[in-house]
């Protein structure tokens, strides 16, 4: 199969599908490859879609996607063994004609996705692996080999969009594999219960949906989160923590998960349920300073590739969506002035992606993931009992002077961390999230 | 109320997936080995679908049938040099239903 494409997708996930229905419908060449038997086969995601970057690439996505619930609450648990202290968010407001959040299933989400690149005018292949880049004499990336008999497909730029784990640009030295302490091990399970029961168990209506995520001690002093979506007749429920804590504790992800659905304040939500899929798939959690270079002679890099995912906001897809839509955008301007796809040219979608919510909020975030990951049993152990031990003292009334109480909970935080400590964590954690 | 969430063995959970099985060719391979290193050890508890086992030589063994395709032991085995790992060929592997 000899033959020319304007430009080659590698991957039909998030970012890939984004990247190749851009390009396909403003009228490029475009092949797309995909290792799994289906789009969406290989991928795992929470997951919370957020509608404006997909609306940006399909506006009248709504009329036929396959969406969830919509979000109307959101929970903040953190955790100790026996209990949780909550921040809870509603509004009536998110009931809006056009909703800004939805749960989604990726198999089915990344299939309906998949239907519109093809429409769009791509060839899609998937059960297709794409092996290597294939470079000129110059080094410029001119196409892929596959896995396929006689497998090299050519094209002026090829859209590297194969996710956290990808191959080709690792292979190739064009970015670093990441390091275990600059991604996560998400372990989920899909928990399966009736509409009306998960309705009445969040307290929700119709296609209204909640969020729970979870910090704490459900964790283990790694550095990691939990979480509990709800979908129409199923409940994701996941936990992921950083390999190198992993690797450290040498935990089972499978007993992590096992532990938090057993925690008393998880165990009546998911109660009798049907778990019909345990999945796993890496997290990119390096943030701003794990990004590589992105763009060179005929490639770029987008979505978790690219490391360009939020794990303080637990944004992903919607980064990955806009990071292919922006490369498909530069892309598609190169064209149009008959440029050649060489890295000069390519450098526009790195100045486009850095003025696109994107790069701003990793940027913002920039020192987070260092501290997380040095001060994991503080933020993940410590302070979550510390929390749940103010609270307790706070709501149980038994003779104790109020005055006391405030004591004993002040004591029990100093004594936990010292008084240099908490400030040092509270100075430095303000700073990172500034 | 009691409600019980009972323990589930990995293997049982890993009966509810879906997989094609590229028979005779696993993607990832641990290369031989006298003594494990850390993180090859680690793997025996840290891969999310136990594919690592030691055995009676203490040396750590995969079977990869029942594998997730995360990555998690390529980034923390592959630099080393511990194992080699690869995706399966393209329609191998996990399918995932809901993913
Ligand atoms: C447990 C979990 C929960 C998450 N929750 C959320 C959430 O709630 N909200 C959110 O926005 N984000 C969430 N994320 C992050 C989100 O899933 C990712 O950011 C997003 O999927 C990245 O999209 P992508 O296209 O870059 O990569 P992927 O979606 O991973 O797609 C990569 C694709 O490339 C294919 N591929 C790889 N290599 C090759 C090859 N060599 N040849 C052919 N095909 C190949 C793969 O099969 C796959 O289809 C979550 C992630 C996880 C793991
Ligand atoms: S890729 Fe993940 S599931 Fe597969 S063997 Fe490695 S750690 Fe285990």
């Amino acid at each position: 199969m000899i033959e020319q494409f304007d430009a080659i997708v590698v991957g039909a996930g998030m970012s890939g599908n984004a990247a190749a229905y851009t390009l396909a419908s403003q009228g490029l060449k475009v092949l797309q490859l995909e290792r799994g038997e289906y789009p969406g086969s290989k991928n795992v995601q929470g997951a919370i879609m957020y509608a404006n970057m997909l609306e940006k690439i399909i506006p009248d996505f709504r009329d036929d996607a396959p969406l969830e619930r919509h979000l109307v609450e959101q929970r903040l648990w953190v955790m100790d063994d026996t209990s949780h202290t909550g921040i809870h968010y509603r509004s009536d407001d998110f009931n809006e004609a056009k909703p800004n959040r939805y749960t989604i299933i990726r198999a089915q989400f990344d299939k309906w996705f998949s239907r519109k690149v093809r429409e769009a005018g791509a060839t899609v292949l998937c059960e297709t692996t794409a092996t290597e880049l294939v470079r000129d004499g110059n080094g410029k990336v001119i196409g892929v080999r596959t896995d396929r008999a006689g497998g090299v497909v050519f094209a002026n730029v090829v859209v590297l969009a194969e996710g956290v784990s990808g191959l080709l640009g690792t292979r190739a030295g064009l970015r670093e594999m990441p390091k275990p302490e600059t991604v996560a091990l998400a372990v989920k399970e899909m928990h399966f219960l009736p509409e009306e029961v998960i309705g009445q168990r969040f307290g929700v209506k119709g296609d209204e949906g909640c969020v729970i995520e979870a910090v704490g001690t459900i964790s283990r002093s790694m550095a990691g989160l939990g979480f509990l979506y709800t979908n129409k007749e199923s409940i994701s429920l996941g936990i992921g923590c950083l390999v190198s804590d992993f690797a450290a504790t040498m935990e089972s992800p499978s007993a992590l998960l096992d532990a938090m659905k057993n925690h008393p304040s998880i165990r009546p939500l998911i109660a009798g349920s049907e778990v019909k899929e345990y999945a796993a798939h890496l997290i990119p959690e390096g943030g701003y300073r794990a990004i590589p270079q992105l763009f060179g002679d005929g490639w770029v890099i987008v979505g978790d590739a690219a490391q360009l995912n939020n794990a303080i906001h637990r944004e992903g897809s919607n980064l990955a969506m806009t990071s292919g839509r922006v490369a498909a955008e530069a892309i598609i301007k190169v064209k149009s002035r008959n440029g050649p796809m060489t890295k000069a040219n390519l450098a526009l979608y790195k100045t486009m992606l850095d003025d696109s919510f994107v790069i701003k909020d990793l940027k913002k975030y920039k020192d987070m993931p260092a501290l997380l990951h040095t001060n994991s049993s503080n933020f993940f152990d410590s302070y979550p009992r510390l929390m749940s031990h103010a609270a307790q003292n706070f709501m149980r009334v038994d003779g104790t002077p109020k005055i006391e109480k405030e004591k004993n909970t002040t004591a029990a935080f100093i004594n936990a961390r010292s008084r240099w400590g908490l400030v040092s964590d509270a100075v430095r954690l303000a700073l990172a999230w500034r | 109320m009691t409600i019980a969430v009972t323990k589930v063995r990995v293997e049982d959970k890993l009966y509810q997936n879906r997989y094609l099985v590229d028979s005779g060719r696993p993607h990832i391979i641990v290369r031989p080995h006298d003594k494990p290193s850390a993180n090859l050890l680690a793997l025996t508890y840290v891969c999310p679908a136990k594919c690592y086992e030691l055995n009676d030589k203490g040396q750590v063994e995969i079977t990869a049938d029942g594998c997730m395709e995360c990555g998690t032991c390529r980034i923390l085995c592959e630099k080393g040099g511990d194992i080699e790992w690869n995706y399966p060929r393209g329609g191998f592997g996990v399918l995932f239903k809901f993913g």
